[in-house]
């Protein structure tokens, strides 16, 4: 495993309006690391995952300042595209989002098709291999021309992860992907993530503490917008070094 | 006993509140009866006076001289369908494009300024605009033409389109807009091929209902694109359309001129009744569950 940072951040700092969300948050990751984002609801976390590919200002009244650095770019750099940055910093969502009224197959290859790539034979072969990556191929490769929403809820958030991996991008965000998904979806998306994480580097923020135990191999601990604890997940979660992060993983938190 | 009393009493009560729903139910179901009336009333006197002067030389023909019997109003179908093609070329885009202004960009003063004008504009008398219209290219033009009916009709459609395009797209949810961004594709791209040909279906029946919305309007066609005996002869030529011929025919003293006008009005309602029919095809739960 190459440990060269792949994604450094510096003293971010998101808003809201006049409201701070996000403070002074400093960071880094590692080429195909798996980073645990957890803290109770409302803590930034959320915020701050959508300011790593810049989807946060995009809210109105919404901005960020400070350094995020992908592949030693940064992407807060006023030369930087915000647009060009969101193709190498894949998303998956809350809920799973397929587009309405697209195939399976349009979906995945809706980031290429709409970027201006035609070719057919490219994209059949693209949206094989996105959907082989997201565990999905199997159950759709029969059916690729019915719409994405007629999938279960578990395979339309396997579509959106087949759809965000189809533009290859280098860092992949999941905003808690399986919140609203039943257990056994919820356990084939964690034994993606560690085929995918041979692929990408991914941050996830969860709500599930064991699937932050699990998966990741570091975990930045949320509070009130102010990161307090981050460091290996084996030792975030069995020594914890400060008293808030403890009282929140035992569950004795508030 | 004081128990029997009671359950009594609440059983007498829920007697008095069934009767008093079958009776309320009743009441409305009679309202809404009566609301159908004139609906059916028009429909069918329409129906009944305008179907013996059906016959195929109506859409083939031109209106005949005064004094002379036959011919039909081939010329005011045709106009009334070129009128409503060019009115919809930039009716729909300009309607369309500020819903899509109205719903994707954020709220501030100017866009509050253009719904407030926008609902403005939808109540304004359309002969008003039929007035506004001849101001602004009749007299500079010095004729009525094709292009000022289809201007009247277009300024007519923007705001029922840009309403009820933005009132579509609110209910397009916001994860859906951000899966496009986050995919790397510029906010225009995300607009125009995810949120509106995603809805492109229930934009269209928008469409319809706009289109069916000023197909009949008479008032504003009269000083605009006016009327006229023969085929259209070009975008700047006045042309006959199905509403401005039904009220010069049905003004006028002779007899078949009306027969003539109720079998145009026939026309009209059936064109009119088959837009909203395609809406409702358009709209239908078997065709969306697709």
């Amino acid at each position: 495993m190459n440990t060269k940072a792949i994604l450094e951040v510096k003293d971010l700092h998101a808003w809201f309006g006049n409201t701070e969300a996000v403070k002074g948050v400093s960071l880094s990751a590692a080429y195909n690391a798996v980073t645990a984002i957890i803290g109770p609801s409302g803590c930034g976390k959320s915020t701050f995952i959508r300011c790593l590919n810049r989807l946060h200002e995009e809210l109105p009244g919404a901005y960020a300042t400070g350094h995020v650095l992908i592949e030693n770019i940064d992407i807060y750099d006023k030369k930087v595209d915000p647009v060009s940055i969101r193709r190498k910093v894949g998303m998956v969502f809350q809920k799973p989002n397929p587009f309405p009224s697209l195939s399976i197959f349009d979906n995945v290859v809706a980031g290429l098709k709409l970027a201006g790539v035609k070719r057919q034979s490219t994209l059949k072969e693209i949206a094989e291999q996105s959907l082989l990556s997201a565990a999905l191929w199997s159950e759709v490769k029969d059916k690729l021309h019915a719409p994405g929403t007629s999938l279960s809820g578990g395979q339309q958030q396997r579509l959106c992860i087949a759809r965000a991996l189809a533009v290859e991008p280098t860092v992949l965000l999941m905003d808690e992907p399986t919140s609203a998904l039943d257990p056994i979806s919820t356990a084939k998306i964690e034994e993606l993530m560690t085929e995918l994480r041979k692929k990408v580097t991914i941050v996830i923020v969860t709500h599930n503490m064991q699937q932050a135990a699990r998966i990741s191999d570091q975990t930045a601990f949320f509070l009130s917008g102010e990161l307090i604890e981050f460091g290996e997940t084996s030792q975030v979660f069995t020594a914890p070094q400060k008293e808030q992060t403890e009282r929140y993983i035992t569950g004795r938190f508030g | 006993m004081n128990h029997t009393v009671l359950t009594e009493h609440m059983t007498k009560k829920y007697q008095q509140r069934k009767i008093t729903n079958r009776v309320m139910i009743g009441l409305l179901a009679s309202a809404s009866c009566i609301a159908l009336i004139p609906l059916l009333s028009i429909f069918i006197y329409v129906l009944a006076q305008g179907l013996p002067g059906l016959n195929l030389n109506f859409f083939t023909q031109l209106p005949q001289p005064i004094g002379e019997t036959g011919g039909g109003m081939a010329n005011s179908i045709m106009g009334t369908l070129t009128l409503i093609l060019t009115a919809s070329l930039f009716g729909i885009v300009w309607g369309v494009g500020t819903g899509l202004f109205l719903s994707e960009y954020p709220p501030g003063r100017l866009s509050n300024v253009v719904r407030f004008s926008a609902d403005l504009l939808s109540s304004i008398p359309s002969i008003i605009i039929g007035l506004f219209v001849y101001t602004l290219i009749v007299i500079p033009m010095r004729r009525f033409s094709l292009l000022a009916g289809a201007v009247a009709l277009g300024i007519i459609m923007i705001p029922t389109l840009a309403r009820s395009t933005e009132e579509l797209l609110r209910r397009v949810p916001v994860h859906v807009r951000e899966a496009g961004l986050a995919l790397g594709l510029p906010r225009w791209k995300v607009i125009l091929r995810i949120v509106l040909l995603g809805n492109s279906r229930a934009i269209s029946t928008g469409i319809i209902l706009a289109i069916a919305r000023v197909s009949g309007e008479t008032a504003p066609l009269l000083f605009t694109s006016f009327n006229n005996q023969y085929w259209q002869r070009g975008i700047d030529q006045p042309t006959s359309s199905l509403p401005v011929q039904i009220y010069t025919y049905a003004i006028s003293p002779y007899e078949d001129w009306h027969q003539q006008a109720w079998t145009g009005a026939l026309i009209l309602v059936s064109l009119v009744f088959m837009m909203n029919m395609m809406t409702r095809y358009l709209l239908s739960p078997r065709r969306s569950s697709k």
